[in-house]
């Protein structure tokens, strides 16, 4: 698989990053590097052997439902731009 | 249904988002309760600060295991938990932690009834998921607000699969889902403040065709609303194909105020969420022996319970559904049925009969809640039992229920002695009435010696009102009948 110069403008688009035409090439370029890899992965024989969903074989620790959390809206509003009637503030967003 | 709409086989699935009846949030410990200022119940995690990790919390997963049971699914031995990305300011992590590959919850599914039709729905399955926050998108000098409180709020949400077909049987379904997420006692169904929301994915074909090209209406939060958005939504596609064109895949916004949906402006890649599995958290292991304690603590569920009824208590299936809508309504049928036993009064059907009817009316008028009804089922059995022992007709009973509701009262009993509403059932004071009243009325006597069987219902209705209701009406009935042959 490799990806197209449309392919990784998507990327980025859906990213929310913005590159250049020159980037672009180059950036699908790495990244049809890093499917090389993973074409290499591939070859390997999986059959028969169950998906990994991450790379430690060990399963979630659960927590206790508790609220152990108290309230620490002052500082975080602190180091936020823009909050105003306890609401952090964003540039419009139109749906 | 118009014969144009006989022409159309309609398809609707529903996603419906339960919040689950936890204290602390899904991934972190700051509460859900509702209501709190802006802000004061976001912590770090919600707000996605850098170097925060989402920790699960066990209560959640047993909600999940709780609902899996109630409706005969796959509980997964192993689940996943992925992030779906998108760009929202309500979701500063850029992603929501949701279940994709591997849900917690797969198949299973609910009987519903429309009419006296049964049907089941299956359900595709039911994952664990966060909320997002909330955007308020007035009064801030052309900037929006972000209150981050909602986010990190549990939810499940659950998938049906295509299987209803008419808004009657969509809301149906949204009504046995909201009954048995309340009677497990994971969600507390509060609509308006949307703990219980539904998005319905509708779509039109020809008898017989392939599926057609589904629509999504978002964000439902009320019974009523899911029926007009369905109705509007199938005429609105109706009217697109016959008109020649194509209906396109699209999510749409319902607005109460004008009853239409409308399409929501959204961007072609807007639903590339690109899930992966999400590396912070690790694969979620469910245990034999953790189902098996879950099992153990749940209730009777209310299909269980509505079968024992109709059973037990030889209800009809619609009576019974009504009984096990809820809990609490249950408790009351359960506790008067037990009440009306010990006075050795066989009534259970009487009962079921007050609570649909007389009492379901009166707490939907006020906007009640069955469990702070002023009307307790000793005051109803109290009621029947003077029904039952002749002492007051059903018509009078209705008097004294409202004077029981109206709380200007305890006891039945009392109450017909204070009033003097007991019947009359003496033939001795009846039969002047009557005699009156077939003097008065020389008029619909010839009209009934004529055959019109109306003059007498006529002629029952003038002595009852002469007796104020309280005349025995079979009694009423014997005696004209007799004074009208003589």
């Amino acid at each position: 698989m490799s990806l197209s110069l449309d392919d990784v403008s998507r990327i980025a688009r859906l990213a929310r990053i913005e590159i250049s035409p020159a980037e672009t090439e180059q950036t699908r370029m790495q990244l049809n590097g890093i499917l090389a890899f993973v074409e290499q992965l591939q070859a390997v024989n999986t059959e028969g052997i169950a998906p990994m969903a991450h790379a430690v074989d060990v399963v979630q620790r659960l927590r206790r439902d508790a609220v152990t959390e108290a309230d620490r809206r002052d500082a975080f509003q602190a180091i936020a731009p823009e909050a105003e009637a306890g609401l952090y503030l964003v540039p419009k967003v139109i749906e | 249904m118009s014969q144009r709409e006989a022409q159309w086989e309609v398809v609707i699935g529903l996603e419906t988002h339960a919040q689950l009846q936890t204290k602390s949030k899904i991934f972190s410990g700051a509460s859900i309760a509702f209501g709190a200022e802006p802000n004061r119940q976001a912590c770090a995690v919600d707000i996605a600060l850098p170097g925060v990790l989402p920790v699960l919390n066990r209560d959640t997963v047993v909600c999940a295991i709780k609902f899996g049971l109630a409706v005969g699914a796959r509980i997964a031995e192993r689940s996943i938990f992925a992030r779906k990305n998108y760009f929202y300011p309500d979701l500063p992590k850029g992603y929501q932690i949701s279940q994709f590959e591997l849900p917690v919850v797969s198949g299973g599914g609910l009987a519903i009834h429309v009419g006296d039709q049964e049907k089941f729905v299956h359900l595709t399955r039911a994952h664990l998921e966060e909320d997002a926050g909330k955007s308020l998108h007035e009064d801030f000098h052309g900037k929006t607000g972000i209150d981050l409180n909602r986010a990190g709020t549990p939810l499940l949400e659950i998938v049906t699969e295509p299987d209803m077909r008419s808004s009657a049987e969509a809301v149906a379904y949204a009504k046995a889902l909201h009954s048995l997420v309340t009677w497990i006692g994971i969600c507390d169904g509060n609509m308006q403040e949307g703990s219980f929301r539904c998005d319905a994915n509708v779509s039109v074909r020809r008898p017989g065709a392939p599926l057609g090209t589904r629509r999504e209406i978002k964000n439902l939060n009320s019974f009523r609303f899911l029926q007009q958005a369905i109705d509007y939504e199938i005429q609105w596609q109706i009217n697109e194909i016959e008109e020649g064109r194509a209906i396109h895949q699209a999510t749409v916004l319902f607005d109460p105020d004008t009853g239409a949906t409308r399409a929501m402006r959204s961007k072609e890649d807007a639903h590339d969420y690109r899930y992966f599995p999400d590396p912070d958290l690790l694969p979620l292991e469910i245990k034999p022996e953790w189902i098996a304690e879950v099992r153990a603590g749940l209730p009777e569920l209310p299909q269980q319970m509505q079968a024992r009824f109709e059973a037990e208590h030889r209800l009809s299936p619609y009576d019974a559904a009504t009984l096990t809508a809820a809990p609490a309504i249950a408790t009351f049928f359960e506790h008067s049925v037990a009440l009306a036993c010990a006075k050795n009064l066989a009534t259970p059907k009487l009962i079921a009969n007050w609570i649909a009817g007389r009492l379901t009316a009166k707490l939907n008028e006020s906007g009640q809640d069955i469990a702070s009804s002023p009307l307790t089922p000793e005051m109803l059995v109290g009621l029947i039992e003077c029904v039952a022992n002749g002492t007051i007709s059903n018509k009078i009973a209705k008097e004294v229920f409202e004077v029981l509701w109206n709380g200007e009262g305890q006891d039945a009993d009392a109450i017909i002695k204070a009033r003097g509403l007991k019947q009359v059932s003496d033939a001795l004071a009846i039969e002047p009435i009557i005699d009156a009243v077939l003097a008065a009325n020389p008029k619909s006597v010839e009209e009934f010696r004529a055959g019109k069987d109306k003059a007498f219902n006529a002629l029952v209705g003038q002595i009852m009102k002469a007796t104020q209701g309280k005349a025995n009406p079979q009694q009423v009935n014997d005696l004209l009948k007799k004074k009208l042959a003589g």
